[in-house]
């Protein structure tokens, strides 16, 4: 326990590159990265096919099915065909952030209440309006959680990535592996927890700023009538 | 591509195939002792079920290889002790698990337990024969994201030094045999859909009521 703390009070390991402000705005480069070009993706592909209703079933599978995959195999295996890089690692985490973002944005709007997009079209709204206006906030809370278990994901991913080579705070255990340095190995994942556990904290606080105060009470009180749709 | 790799180490796949599988299933079989008693528990008091949730919530975060590195540390293991990876593992299975559980509990209607009780059920006899088994299907929801989940991280432990089917994807980095990458990727998929479709199987199987019932028992 000692070393560890030696570890965390030798200013040698707060600067430089192999410091601990760079390995952290690397790990968090890398997640933000990730995240938004995942996100870039599925979002849109996942509004429409919760707007029509269209493929539902195939993305379910889809997600569920990758979800079974070997997140440390596949980044070997890019970097085993594509060289170690930048670009074979962040392939890997956006093909792993997909899953869950595209199921969660379908799931937030495939679980709009059926009544209150009548309700919108009733009232004049057009398709994108409807899509804009009335499923979109309604399925926020959906679609923020998956980009939660999206965002996870990946910094988890990033960490395993350091074994090809990416940068980030990975890198203090691989390196730490490589001499049995166990100090650097478990100051590195203290820092990946906090990382994880801080982020994960601030995108609930998101969550809970964006999503409409209006869901909330309805939420809690009453289950979503999900089987409307079948009788509609 | 040296797909003439696997032909000759089809041994060492097998003997990994074999040590991957329990790396994953025996944490996920404690993960369920473990988790049953603690969503119990969280159905008695809202305060132990928001530190039950918090805390399992809190643990589920924290990435795999950090987790794998930091037991040993916790528990006094050595670091190439495979306990830690099948402890790692019951932690993110009890973290999935525990919330669903309670949930499902949750959702049991009073009537069902009021009845029991008024049968003469005890608390513990009614929670064996009536609730928990109608908290079954959420449970064996759970099970199978959590069996899936564990067959993918088992890999993990490879990168430190840990057992099963991920040692073919740092061995055939290091030596550069594409083919034997895949096959790992290929066999842990593989044994992912087995076990998600055995638990799917199991749970029908013990359930039969939500088979029959389904149609019938929504009517009031």
């Amino acid at each position: 326990m000692n070393a560890i703390v030696e570890w965390f009070t030798d200013p040698a390991n707060w600067t430089g590159p192999d410091g601990v402000p760079t390995r952290l705005g690397e790990h968090l480069f890398y997640t933000l990265l990730a995240l938004s070009i995942a996100a870039l993706i599925a979002i849109p592909i996942g509004l429409w096919i919760g707007h029509t209703g269209r493929g539902g079933f195939a993305v379910v599978s889809l997600a569920n099915s990758l979800r079974a995959l070997p997140t440390f195999g596949v980044l070997v295996l890019l970097a085993n065909s594509f060289g170690i890089g930048l670009a074979p690692p962040i392939v890997a985490l956006v093909v792993l952030a997909i899953p869950p973002v595209l199921a969660g944005t379908y799931a937030g709007v495939q679980a709009v209440d059926r009544a209150i997009v009548d309700a919108a079209r009733g009232m004049g709204m057009g398709e994108r309006e409807i899509l804009t206006r009335v499923e979109l906030p309604n399925g926020l809370p959906l679609i923020i959680g998956g980009l939660r278990s999206a965002t996870l994901q990946i910094i988890a991913t990033a960490t395993i990535a350091a074994y090809v080579a990416l940068g980030g705070l990975g890198r203090y255990i691989i390196d730490g592996l490589s001499v049995r340095d166990f100090a650097e190995m478990a100051a590195g994942s203290i820092l990946l927890a906090l990382l994880a556990i801080v982020t994960d904290l601030v995108l609930a606080g998101l969550q809970r700023a964006l999503v409409s105060p209006g869901l909330r009470p309805a939420q809690a009180s009453r289950p979503r009538p999900r089987r409307l749709r079948a009788v509609a | 591509m040296n797909w003439g790799w696997i032909p000759r180490n089809l041994g060492l796949v097998a003997e990994l195939t074999v040590e991957h599988s329990w790396l994953a299933l025996l944490p996920l079989l404690l993960g369920l002792l473990i988790s049953v008693p603690l969503a119990w528990l969280a159905t008695r008091t809202p305060l132990a079920r928001s530190v039950l949730v918090t805390a399992t919530g809190l643990l589920y975060t924290v990435p795999s290889l950090a987790l794998i590195v930091m037991l040993p540390l916790l528990l006094g293991l050595q670091i190439l002790d495979p306990l830690n990876l099948v402890v790692a593992l019951t932690i993110y299975t009890v973290a999935l698990l525990v919330r669903s559980i309670a949930d499902a509990l949750d959702a049991v209607p009073s009537v069902v337990v009021a009845a029991a009780t008024a049968m003469g059920y005890t608390p513990l006899r009614r929670f064996v024969a009536v609730e928990m088994p109608l908290a079954i299907p959420v449970t064996v929801a759970g099970l199978r994201v959590a069996a899936v989940s564990n067959m993918s991280l088992v890999t993990v432990g490879a990168i430190v030094g840990l057992g099963g089917l991920g040692l073919l994807f740092t061995d055939g980095f290091q030596r550069d045999i594409p083919a034997e990458i895949i096959t790992g990727i290929v066999v842990v998929l593989v044994l992912a859909l087995i076990v998600d479709a055995l638990l799917l199987v199991v749970g029908r199987l013990i359930t039969p009521w939500a088979r029959t019932g389904q149609a019938a028992g929504r009517q009031r």
